[in-house]
């Protein structure tokens, strides 16, 4: 008889699973402005540390602190809130929109607003994104009009794309927007790619890649960061850690890495995490992210540790694996409400202004869907022809797709 | 008997198949705790524990190589991935090593898994939730490939795929999980609780791999479907009069030639059916066979009604999806012929 302990399989489980009561003390969270921000041709051996740790700017009492601290006006950190707040009412209406039947599916951003619309702050005309599905905040920021992304929602006549693609998935190439795929992944390595051709070509402009937590799993992520690592591309990888992937929590796709920032170190790319609901935070990290590969010191790879707190999409339903409270004792808070609080802190926005903005938000949001739906809803009134289904499969219509 | 629906079938023969066989296992991508984002694995984790039944990165090559290293082991995998469209990243692993492993290692290594995974459009999911790609499959010598188009259908070949030596692609037509939908879209489906073929029996029994079944005899027409396209079938035959014999394949690799060709050979005329692209679909290896085997009966050209050769569409998905009134043409078309 073999005496010795038989194997076991591993399956990492949450912690808490509906029913349980969350307990936010597992998050290790360091105080607001604690990190040292280095040069951005430090060398990547000594910033190690910051894979994980969390880079944070604004504090509990909504003060923006620390070396990260002060690379916004107050004018465009205004304009900031303006942006998540209009991302937020633009879900809203959408969400709603889809259980009216106005469109089959629709993914919101709830939580999450300051990633994508901070991001986008620190980038210039010219760069590209190379998003996923939850990263319309930068095209919200970058003032892509709201009109045309309802009208790709609603499949209807002024729809950009013809009514192909699936709602959400929105290109917009002049406004620096790769065209979403619903297959994950793959567009991480393509952003090392117009990277790569961008420096091949000594252009000044710079990609931005994103992924999901869950999707780091798959081969796209681990291929981008070796072709960015060895050809030093001029590119910025973000992995957007929302704690989850529909039902299946982030310790799956993370194993025993301890941080998805982690994965970068193998690579020699410099890797940052941060405070994902902190929009000074995100944009700090992201000018220096992008100064970076402007001045052709290669690739970042940043984590924004951030939560989602509504449904995967209008299909799913968190209840059925995860507590209902879990969101609400989400430890890094509401991104709205702290940028808001900062705001009121330094004397330019007050909770009546807040309010006002918040309608006049909502207003704007109703007048573009008014607009888009005069242009037909995915089962009603003006709609793609069908010419636009047998067209752009190719350059030219070969024969056999005209006979 | 009990009464399932596709879903419940799907989920009945993996819980008969791991009861009977330590070696079975089951993941995927949110198939542990959660169950399935379409509920095929639900309850499994807690019945059968973690180490059989478990939640995955989200890494189709992930999935399908580990499963081909149980395999190795002497596991019988039978995994999922979330849908067909998302297959390709494990490409490589399915096509160059699960289909050869038995062949290379002169039988040392076999690849006795399953994979699972919905199929076909009618959801408005778009070009990422609706392709069919059987042909992919049926292309690589090495695999076998199954269409149910019902839930008894589905739970007897499910356990026969689970038992199976060779590894088995499991193609599940979503628009069926819930009802035999006839692309009608405008109308309701009936609940598979209302359809005989929704009385599931509980416990372990299988429909043998490579055995077609007649869904309707008849005299004029034969028609080649399978999955959605079945009901699709039926529709047309009966909106237009015609008195077609349809013949639901169940499985494409390995074929029923012999079912194919006696109803040809009675009718001398044939439709092929398929929601997926028409070049170098599975209808031209169908219609080459009729033409081999049934040349001296037939009467008329062998027509295909198919998806168009374009991506799947969103807003036009109904232009797209090969309905009632696109197969009742070519019905009428065979039989004018
Ligand atoms: C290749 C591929 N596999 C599976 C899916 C199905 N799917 C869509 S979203 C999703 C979860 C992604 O989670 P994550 O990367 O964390 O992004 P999040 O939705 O949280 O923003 C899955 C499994 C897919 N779209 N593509
Ligand atoms: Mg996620």
């Amino acid at each position: 008889m073999d005496e010795r302990p038989r194997l076991s399989l591993n399956v990492p489980e949450p912690e808490v699973r509906p029913g349980d009561t969350p307990d936010s003390s597992r998050v290790v969270i360091p105080r607001a402005g604690t990190v040292p921000r280095p040069p951005v041709d430090v060398d990547p051996k000594e910033i190690r540390d910051l894979a994980y740790s969390i880079i944070r700017v604004l504090d509990r009492e909504g003060e923006a602190v620390g070396p990260w601290a002060g690379t916004l006006t107050d004018e465009e950190v205004a304009a900031g809130l303006r942006h998540m707040m209009t991302l937020r009412a633009f879900d809203a209406r959408m969400v709603t929109a889809q259980r009216q039947g106005k469109t089959s599916f629709y993914m919101q951003h709830m939580g999450e607003e300051a990633v994508s619309c901070a991001f986008r702050m620190a980038l210039e005309d010219g760069d590209m994104n190379f998003p996923t599905y939850r990263q319309a905040g930068l095209l919200i920021a970058g003032g892509y009009p709201m009109v045309d992304m309802m009208n790709q929602i609603f499949s209807n006549e002024a729809d950009p794309l013809k009514g192909r693609q699936l709602p959400i998935m929105y290109s917009a190439k002049d406004h620096g927007f790769f065209s979403i795929s619903g297959n994950l992944g793959t567009q991480f390595v393509q952003a090392v790619g117009w990277a790569m051709a961008s420096a091949i070509r000594n252009d000044h402009r710079i990609s931005v890649g994103w992924i999901g937590d869950g999707s780091t799993a798959e081969s796209d992520f681990h291929a981008a960061l070796v072709f960015a690592s060895t050809y030093r591309a001029p590119v910025v990888l973000n992995i957007v850690n929302n704690q989850w992937a529909i039902s299946t929590f982030q310790g799956i796709a993370r194993g025993g890495s301890g941080t998805f920032a982690a994965r970068g170190l193998g690579f020699g790319v410099p890797a940052l995490r941060v405070d994902g609901n902190d929009y000074l935070a995100v944009h700090a990290v992201a000018k220096w992210a992008v100064e970076r590969a402007r001045r052709n010191l290669g690739p970042t790879l940043i984590e924004h540790v951030t939560y989602r707190v509504g449904a995967h999409s209008t299909s799913d339903d968190p209840s059925a694996y995860r507590p209902k409270t879990e969101s609400d004792a989400w430890p890094l808070g509401d991104p709205v409400i702290r940028l808001t609080n900062h705001l009121i802190r330094c004397g330019i926005w007050s909770e009546e202004r807040h309010k006002q903005a918040e309608a006049e938000v909502m207003d704007t949001v109703i007048a573009a869907q008014k607009e888009a739906e005069r242009h037909g809803t995915l089962h009603a009134g003006g709609k793609p022809s069908v010419r636009d289904m047998f067209e752009g499969v190719y350059a030219e219509m070969p024969p056999h797709l005209r006979r | 008997m009990p009464r399932m629906t596709m879903i419940e079938a799907i989920r009945s023969a993996m819980d008969v198949a791991m009861g009977r066989d330590e070696a079975v296992v089951v993941f995927g991508e949110d198939v542990g705790y959660f169950g399935g984002v379409f509920r095929c694995t639900a309850g499994l984790q807690q019945k059968y524990g973690r180490s059989r039944c478990f939640d995955t990165p989200i890494s189709e090559l992930g999935i399908v190589g580990v499963a081909i290293g149980m395999a190795a082991y002497g596991l019988k995998p039978c995994i999922e991935i979330q849908f067909a469209d998302y297959v390709y990243p494990a490409y490589d692993q399915i096509v160059s090593e699960a289909a050869r492993l038995r062949y290379r290692s002169a039988g040392q290594f076999t690849c006795p898994i399953v994979i699972r995974m919905p199929t076909g459009g009618g959801i408005f999911g778009g070009q990422t939730h609706s392709q069919s790609p059987e042909a992919l499959f049926t292309h690589v010598s090495g695999l076998k490939v199954v269409v149910p188009s019902n839930p008894r259908d589905a739970k007897g070949l499910l356990i026969a795929a689970i038992e199976d030596p060779d590894p088995v692609i499991f193609l599940e037509p979503k628009r069926l999980y819930n009802g035999p939908f006839d692309g009608h879209h405008d109308r309701p489906v009936t609940p598979w609780s209302k359809h005989p073929a929704g009385e599931v029996a509980d416990g372990h029994y299988t429909v043998p791999l490579g055995k077609a079944e007649i869904r309707r005899a008849g005299s004029a027409v034969t028609v080649l479907a399978y999955g959605t396209m079945v009901y699709v079938a039926q529709a047309a035959a009966e909106e237009r009069g015609i008195d077609a014999e349809i013949i639901d394949l169940r499985t494409l690799l390995p074929l029923d030639l012999d079912a194919i060709t006696a109803s040809v050979k009675k009718t001398g005329r044939c439709v092929v059916l398929h929601e997926a692209t028409l070049t170098s679909g599975f209808g031209a290896e169908l219609a080459a066979l009729v033409q081999e085997h049934c040349f001296w009966h037939l009467e008329a050209p062998v027509q295909r009604v198919t998806g168009w050769d374009t991506p799947y569409p969103h807003a036009q998905e109904w232009d797209y999806f090969p309905g009632p009134r696109r197969v009742g043409e070519a019905l009428a078309a065979a039989m004018e012929a």
